[in-house]
């Protein structure tokens, strides 16, 4: 089976079973591998990506269900949103190991890109599935907090 | 460290309560369902109605059925019922929050795992019930009254209602849960038989 989808933009075309998971395509076939495998069963948000702009765990997500859609990995991620993270994660050091932090951006970008300003209550709704062994989850808020901050006095 | 005679205390509190759990008769979850037939010896149509019921309610007290229609915020998840994970809340119309959706995880049908050992549900308007239709903790009365009334069933009329538990695709999922989950009992199809013969029985409920 071929499924065709846009991945970062560029049309894809991937040939094999419908049911292969979305991250195994984005990692192994198209060679992208920010992405990370985590849990493989939808727990812990290190393979998140976006799925016509929304978040959508990779892992769990037959490469049948994307045809004709667009995905975002963190190679692609580049709105303002994300580019606003991107240099809020670096000015606060954010990652410490990184294995699951373009998961964790990949879900800020997508809070971001729904309310311009959060709340702490809407940053524990958002990334409540993102993972972190090293515990940055403070620093994930501040930067957060700092990206739409720095959004706001550019609007 | 624990002393000789508290570790004899402790010992013997845990053969009380064991004797006490032995002692409880636990009904096994039902995994058929009778159909409509079984119950045309009840003479009056009242408590044949009831009965039909009884038997519809097999399936709505199923895990299957509990787990997204609780009176919580948040939806709970497998055969035990043990609170959703990641932790969710209802957040919008039941599509829980911005920027972590129902949908985030659960895609439009059921996905078995790579690792083959279980399954993420799936179905394409995989939601939380929305509070009014909250079953958890209800008494079958209960849940048949609310059933019942068209503002806390979605604005059904019963003959709708019949529709649905017959051929509502979400329902229908609680027959093809995936790997690692237990169907509820009997079939779609029994199950909107026995609907649409408890209301034309009067739709009557139980105490």
């Amino acid at each position: 089976m071929s499924v065709e989808f846009e991945l970062n933009g560029k049309t894809i075309a991937y040939d094999g079973p419908a049911d292969t998971p979305l991250l195994w395509v984005i990692r192994d076939s198209a060679g992208l591998t920010g992405t990370k495998y985590g849990c493989g069963i939808a727990q812990c948000g290190a393979c998140t990506v976006h799925l016509d702009g929304q978040a959508r765990r990779s892992c769990v997500t037959p490469v049948s269900m994307v045809a004709g859609r667009e995905i975002t990995t963190i190679e692609g991620a580049a709105s303002p949103a994300a580019k606003a993270l991107q240099d809020a994660w670096v000015e606060l050091d954010v990652p410490q190991c990184g294995f699951c932090q373009s998961g964790q951006l990949m879900s800020a970008t997508a809070l971001l890109e729904w309310i311009d300003n959060p709340s702490d209550e809407d940053i524990d709704g958002a990334m409540a599935g993102n993972i972190c062994r090293c515990a940055t989850y403070q620093r994930i808020r501040k930067a957060i907090k700092l990206a739409a901050s720095r959004m706001g006095e550019k609007a | 460290m624990i002393s000789r005679s508290r570790l004899v205390l402790l010992i013997g509190a845990g053969t009380l309560i064991g004797a006490a759990v032995a002692g409880q008769t636990i009904a096994a979850p039902a995994t058929s369902l009778k159909g409509p037939e079984a119950f045309a010896a009840i003479a009056d149509p009242q408590a044949r109605s009831v009965a039909l019921f009884g038997e519809m309610a097999k399936v709505i007290e199923s895990p299957r059925c509990l787990n997204c229609h609780p009176r919580t915020d948040s939806p709970t998840q497998g055969d035990d019922m043990h609170p959703h994970s990641p932790p969710v809340s209802r957040g919008m119309g039941g599509m829980s929050v911005p920027g972590m959706t129902c949908n985030t995880c659960h895609g439009e049908s059921n996905f078995t795992f790579a690792n083959g050992e279980g399954s993420i549900p799936g179905d394409p308007a995989w939601a939380l019930a929305p509070v009014e239709m909250a079953w958890v903790g209800k008494t079958r009365g209960e849940i048949c009254r609310q059933l019942k009334d068209p503002k806390r069933n979605g604005g059904k009329t019963l003959a709708q209602l019949v529709e649905h538990n017959a051929h509502d695709h979400l329902v229908g999922w609680g027959w093809n849960p995936g790997k690692g989950r237990s169907p509820a009992p009997g079939t779609q199809e029994q199950f909107g038989a026995l609907t649409a013969a408890w209301v034309a029985n009067g739709a009557h409920c139980p105490d």
